[in-house]
């Protein structure tokens, strides 16, 4: 399984902590160090990402470490207290496999070496995009760190959490949060934009009600002086 | 040859799932091919009502999966047409007296000795919606033209899909061509542009289908009305047939208006 978009790792210390995008979902990988303090710094990350994982899953590796069924509750503790929920742990380690077990946690392929969890794109460049070809329907989801483009509609009751920016070739009509790491600065486009409701960063707007029945065109929206504000796209 | 299972299902409740299965069924067998219409709405049972086999029922499903009968002998063979059967779902159990497998064999056995085995899905997206769509090689989805079946359907397609059954196809029930023409009411174009799957057929709003659905006769035993003349021609439609679309009711959403939609120029 290939990375589709990788959060660079920041290194504290001897703490590493790696978040993926993969076609499968969000997968946190926990590398070597003090696991008192990875799982400090783990806390840390989540919370400048809140709205980002907020309700997500995750895959989480640890590689060969051992863990006892303390340490595990306490990894899972912290997700849960970003309302993160693990859906499976892949280690190398038969201590931990069994305080998984014992958990109630699902066992992930193990992997091959603890290499293959480096990132694949270098952290210069962490924006991959996810390019989906079809129409995105209600109670459908799409959570991913980088960009995201969606060529067809986005309905409503379908909602998209991206990092960076959104592009939908379509009509954009549910909910998109653009820049949900913290970025101001993302984008949404459309081709026809009226969501239900949109966020970007730290921002939330609502459409305007009476935009549904009017001429339809390219917009883009963006963050300006502190509000989000729509302009016809023309791609300049 | 090994037949088709096609589920009907809509999410949300009431839009026409049991009725189009009683008429696509009819209007399938009238034109010679083999029929067993399941329904499996364990609890709230009507297809049997519909078609007129209540008082026939000896067996149901549930008693086939606890093997109290044979499939064979809980299957209600219609007094008109010798090809066309039905298998009744249990009133009195719950719904959780039918598993996935259960259906996947049960449909599995009547495909061999059928060439359409049509399910009846109830309303809803769980346990029951997913037991109905567990045998089945398509779906087909019905909506009426309100905003809140249509986004149901959306949803459910949306399942179908995840399910790799889908996306399946589209039958729009009730449609009132005058409320239409008013513009009043969403009309076929509005529904598939936003669902984005094919059309099967349009059925309209027709009092006849609910005075023959208390008599137990499904409207398409006759061809008098648009609304039978609507399920006989989504019936041909399944067997591949290309059968033009109805006027005012259905043309706004035929082809052509679709391939121009897609290629709308400001
Ligand atoms: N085209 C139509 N014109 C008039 N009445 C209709 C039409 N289609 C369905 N009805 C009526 O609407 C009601 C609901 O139909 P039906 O029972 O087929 O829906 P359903 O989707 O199976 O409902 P449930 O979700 O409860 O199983 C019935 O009374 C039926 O007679
Ligand atoms: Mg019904």
């Amino acid at each position: 399984m290939t990375p589709a978009i990788t959060i660079p790792p920041r290194s504290n210390g001897e703490t590493t902590i790696w978040i993926k995008g993969t076609r499968k979902g969000l997968s946190i990988t926990l590398g070597e160090g003090d696991w008192s303090e990875l799982l400090h710094e783990l806390d840390l990350r989540l919370s400048q990402a809140d709205a980002f994982f907020r309700g997500s899953q995750v895959n989480l590796s640890t590689g060969k470490r051992d863990l006892d069924q303390t340490e595990l509750k306490e990894l899972m503790d912290t997700l849960l207290k970003h309302d993160i929920k693990l859906i499976s742990l892949r280690t190398g380690s038969e201590a931990a496999a069994e305080a998984a077990q014992s958990l109630g946690v699902r066992l992930g392929l193990p992997e091959a070496t603890l290499d293959q969890t480096a990132p694949r794109t270098s952290p210069e460049e962490p924006s991959e995009g996810l390019l989906l070809r079809r129409t995105l329907r209600s109670g459908q989801s799409i959570r991913h760190p980088g960009h995201v483009v969606i060529i067809g509609d986005v309905n409503p009751g379908a909602e998209i959490i991206a990092g960076g920016d959104v592009v939908v070739w379509g009509k954009l009509r549910g909910m998109v949060h653009a820049g949900a790491l913290g970025d101001n600065g993302a984008v949404v486009c459309a081709l026809e934009l009226t969501p239900t409701q949109l966020r970007i960063g730290t921002h939330i707007a609502t459409s305007p009600e009476e935009k549904k029945s009017k001429g339809i065109q390219p917009e883009v929206a963006f963050v300006l002086n502190g509000r989000i504000v729509a302009e016809p796209w023309s791609g300049k | 040859m090994a037949g088709r299972a096609i589920t009907i299902t809509s999410g949300k409740g009431g839009v026409g799932k049991t009725t189009v299965t009683a008429n696509l069924a009819v209007a399938l067998a009238l034109l010679g091919r083999r029929v067993t219409a399941i329904d499996t709405d364990i609890g709230l049972r009507n297809l049997d009502i519909i078609m007129g086999m209540e008082s026939r029922i000896i067996y149901d499903i549930v008693d086939v999966v606890e093997g109290q009968c044979h499939l064979l002998q809980a299957l209600i063979r219609d007094k008109r047409l010798p090809n066309l059967h039905l298998l009744p779902a249990a009133q009195t159990s719950d719904k959780t007296a039918l598993s996935r497998e259960d259906m996947i064999a049960i449909c599995q056995e009547l495909k061999a000795d059928n060439d359409f085995v049509l399910i009846d899905s109830p309303a809803g997206i769980e346990h029951g919606f997913q037991n109905a769509l567990a045998g089945a090689d398509e779906a087909i989805i019905v909506t009426t033209p309100e905003v809140s079946a249509v986004r149901s359907a959306d949803r459910i397609i949306g399942l179908i899909e995840m399910n790799g059954k889908g996306p399946g196809r589209l039958i729009i029930n009730r449609i009132k061509p005058a409320m239409v023409r008013r513009g009043d009411m969403l009309d076929t174009y509005d529904v598939i542009e936003f669902l984005a799957i094919e059309l099967l057929g349009v059925i309209p709003e027709d009092e006849a289908v609910i005075v023959s659905a208390n008599k137990g006769v499904p409207l398409a035993f006759e061809q008098s009305t648009q609304a039978s003349q609507a399920f006989h021609n989504i019936a041909r439609r399944i067997l591949g047939e290309t059968v033009p679309f109805m006027p005012i009711i259905e043309e706004r959403g035929g082809l052509l208006n679709r391939l121009r939609s897609l290629f709308r120029f400001p």
